[in-house]
């Protein structure tokens, strides 16, 4: 900060602090002009006041923080720019992005400043290092036989990972669950570990209203990729059949198979992603992260309407990239985790 | 002297009694809402699955509906009344002084709306929006025109302590008020703070710290100053104290704010700051509950028989507990424990359940036969069975909230011999339940004291003109 603002909170705090003293000074002394001990001559409603000195337990106390306060203040930053005799920081300070961040944290390293944040993640990475880098040394299929290592995984599992997809690895809206061993990019522990390590965008699923010709034409494309599903469509069947049973005709089974076969056409668009058996694109081997649309898994919901929302609008997950906050090796130890949740003997 | 109960001077209690009666009603609302996010805690279906009733919806109407409708209006009755027998003159303000009760109870109305609709500005006990934020401004200015006008036109030549407290209060309150809702509007019912970033959270954090210093702290010692020797009849025990802890309270609060942000993005300088003047705060708050404790000497066998008195020196205790605790919880290593845990929540009931509520209610007690023009309440026993729940209540609720709260800041903090942490969010979540359980008990039991209080008050206020009379107490 600029010498000026440094300046006016030096002057500001031990102007408070040596206030407090020179406050605590006078009203030791008898100022009062009656005898300690009687009252102070005037009254307000019936009240009044007796000059009875300090409790002197509660003077020295006070005095005592006081003194303590300059004694901190010297010791520890506090008065604007002042630095403090221990070179404390908390953290490195006025940081502004993660690459000033890292070289703040070498800066003072090699000038050996006292920077706690520092000394901590140091400490920490000296004393657990060596386990996790023990760890490291399998792969994802042999770590997850390891008993221990699946234990420290799921620790590390609840902490960083259960926010989003739950403490019971189910994952929630939006959130893929991971033990039912559906997977968007590859069911083998080294794609697990590259999305934990680098994260996952899911760029793919853009709005596709225009292109399927609006309104009507998400309706359809929705319609035939629910018809692919078994479930789904023996549901629609039987709504469907109750339709016509009720009206007496086939008019609803016969309007939406021609719905169906409106969409069925459109889907060629979906298809350079999802398939044309709309199995998804791991299962053609590549990393697009597009889901198979036929095991009645659903990122976003099965529900007509969900479908159809996800058509109209798309969807963009975010998984975030743990390679910066966790390092490879615990990446490894959550991945061996997440593999054995649906790689279960 | 017996010029002081000349009844000639022509005071103005009928907004004191306005404000009396809804500081119990306001007592009861707040802390029925209270009690019932303290059960959704338990019982999250307690929601009914509405957004209106939701406990991040209900906690702000909790918090507003203690500290501006009860406690504030507490405030109001007792400055107002205080202000007038101590000064010997009537309020100053003519209509203002009506336009601050119905200003007031809008304010409140208008909390009471919005804050259910999810129309909030997200910054802890300032949650309301702008246009409300203008209007309170505008009372509380019309406030303080009020007290400082009555203050010039005194008839006595020295301005009472109790005074120096609510004038301090009255005018840092109108700073910080202000100060912290500075804001961008961009509807009628959104806005965007002024400030950026850290910024925004000191802002928020030097309101929010002398929200409880000034609001709940000063002002509620100007009310102790007049009723603590008033109910006890006898004189403040140092006038030279009153002044040394005055003057440093109101000088080093301003500063404490930045302990609610320890170890966070603001810099290090700030924290320091705000830590050691929390701790040199310390000295200075005790010196209040020390001169209202001292005022009994020579008048503790009242404590036996007269519970408005138990109520005003029990929350002294309870005041002198919680400014010891808070210096403490503002050392950056306590803090580390501490923080984000329901210790902290344990720490502001003791303050408000035992410090603010009980010496308004003691304040209340005294005051409502006066105004009414009553020898004494309706029921001395029921005040005293409300004495003893109130008190019941508090001792459940911190106990609970301290026990899980440091259960939670050691669960959190607790490492394996791996380096990872034994236990996630939600264990220390289930730990927590069974406190929960005796923290909505405590709650249940101040409910029910209030709703004495309400009973007795409506009483006493529908009994015949003085035929309550003071009992004749055998020493």
């Amino acid at each position: 900060m600029s010498s000026f603002w440094s300046t006016w909170i030096t002057v500001l705090t031990l102007g408070t602090l040596v206030g407090c003293y020179l406050l605590l000074r006078w009203c030791l002394k008898n100022f009062a002009g009656v005898p300690e001990g009687e009252s102070m001559g005037h009254e307000f409603d019936g009240i009044e006041e007796l000059n009875n000195p300090l409790p002197k337990w509660w003077s020295n106390f006070f005095l005592v923080t006081i003194v303590w306060g300059f004694g901190y203040l010297a010791l520890y930053p506090g008065l604007g720019n002042w630095e403090g005799l221990l070179g404390w920081k908390s953290s490195n300070q006025d940081v502004t992005s993660l690459s000033d961040s890292k070289a703040q944290v070498a800066a003072a390293k090699a000038a050996g400043l006292h920077v706690q944040y520092d000394r901590e993640v140091a400490r920490a990475d000296e004393r657990f290092g060596p386990i996790f880098a023990e760890f490291a040394k399998q792969d994802v299929e042999a770590l997850s036989k390891n008993e221990d290592a699946l234990k420290i995984g799921q620790r590390l599992f609840l902490q960083n990972c259960s926010q989003c997809h739950g403490s019971d690895a189910k994952g929630t809206t939006g959130f893929p669950n991971l033990v039912d061993n559906d997977w968007l990019y590859g069911d083998d522990g080294a794609t697990i570990e590259q999305t934990i390590l680098h994260g996952r965008v899911g760029r793919g699923m853009i709005g596709w209203q225009t292109m399927v010709g609006g309104e009507e034409g998400v309706k359809e494309v929705a319609a035939y990729v629910l018809s692919l599903n078994p479930v789904r469509a023996a549901k629609k069947r039987a709504t469907l059949a109750a339709e016509d049973k009720a009206s007496n005709s086939d008019k609803a089974t016969k309007a939406h198979a021609s719905t169906v076969a409106k969409g069925e056409a459109k889907f060629a668009m979906c298809a350079a992603c999802h398939g044309a058996d709309a199995k998804g694109s791991a299962a053609m081997g590549l990393p697009l992260g597009a889901p198979n649309l036929t095991d009645n898994v659903w990122l976003y919901g099965g529900s007509e309407r969900a479908v159809q929302q996800s058509i109209r609008n798309g969807r963009s997950g975010v998984m975030p990239a743990w390679k910066g906050i966790l390092g490879e090796d615990k990446v490894r130890v959550i991945s061996a985790y997440v593999y054995s949740l649906s790689n279960q003997d | 002297m017996s010029q002081s109960n000349l009844t000639e001077i022509d005071y103005n209690y009928n907004v004191v009694r306005q404000f009396t009666v809804m500081t119990v009603i306001w007592g009861i609302v707040g802390t029925l809402v209270g009690v019932l996010i303290a059960a959704q805690l338990i019982w999250p279906a307690l929601n009914f699955d509405t957004p209106w009733l939701t406990y991040s919806r209900l906690r702000p109407l909790h918090t507003n509906a203690v500290i501006f409708a009860f406690g504030t209006s507490a405030l109001f009755a007792t400055s107002y009344y205080v202000v007038q027998r101590t000064c010997k003159t009537a309020l100053f303000g003519g209509k203002l002084v009506a336009f601050t009760f119905w200003g007031w109870q809008a304010v409140i109305l208008s909390a009471v709306v919005t804050l259910p609709l999810g129309l909030t500005s997200s910054k802890e006990y300032a949650e309301l929006e702008w246009p409300i934020d203008i209007l309170l401004a505008v009372v509380w200015i019309s406030y303080a025109i009020v007290f400082f006008g009555t203050l010039l036109k005194r008839k006595t030549s020295h301005i009472y302590v109790a005074n120096w407290f609510f004038g301090g209060f009255i005018l840092t309150v109108a700073v910080l008020h202000i100060g912290n809702s500075m804001v961008i509007p961009l509807t009628l019912t959104k806005s965007y703070s002024l400030y950026p970033g850290a910024i925004d959270a000191m802002m928020q954090w030097w309101y929010g710290h002398n929200a409880v210093g000034f609001l709940l702290t000063a002002g509620f010692l100007g009310m102790m100053y007049y009723f603590v020797p008033k109910q006890a009849e006898r004189p403040v025990y140092s006038y030279r104290l009153s002044i040394v802890h005055f003057w440093a309270l109101v000088s080093l609060y301003i500063w404490a704010g930045p302990h609610h942000l320890h170890y966070t993005a603001l810099p290090d300088w700030t924290q320091s700051v705000g830590m050691v003047m929390s701790i040199v705060l310390f000295l200075p708050s005790w010196g209040g509950m020390i001169n209202g404790i001292m005022t009994l000497s020579g008048a503790w066998h009242k404590l036996r028989y007269d519970p408005i008195l138990r109520f005003l020196i029990v929350s002294l205790s309870f005041y002198g507990m919680s400014t010891f605790e808070g210096p403490m919880m503002a050392i950056k290593s306590v803090n580390a424990l501490s923080h984000y845990t329901d210790w902290t929540v344990g720490h502001v009931h003791s303050g408000a359940l035992g410090w603010v509520a009980m010496v308004s209610i003691g304040a209340m007690y005294h005051l409502i036969p006066v105004l009414f023009n009553q020898g004494r309440m309706y029921s001395i026993k029921l005040i005293n069975v409300h004495f003893w729940l109130h008190t019941t209540g508090i001792v459940l609720y911190i106990v609970a909230m301290w026990i899980s709260g440091v259960m939670q800041g050691l669960m959190w903090r607790a490492v394996n011999t791996d380096g990872t942490l034994t236990y996630s969010f939600v264990e220390s979540l289930q730990a927590s339940y069974p406190f929960y359980i005796i923290r909505f008990l405590g709650g249940v039991l101040v409910v029910t004291g209030f709703l004495l209080m309400a009973y007795n008050m409506f009483k006493t206020i529908g009994a015949k003109d003085g035929s309550l009379e003071k009992e004749a107490i055998a020493a």
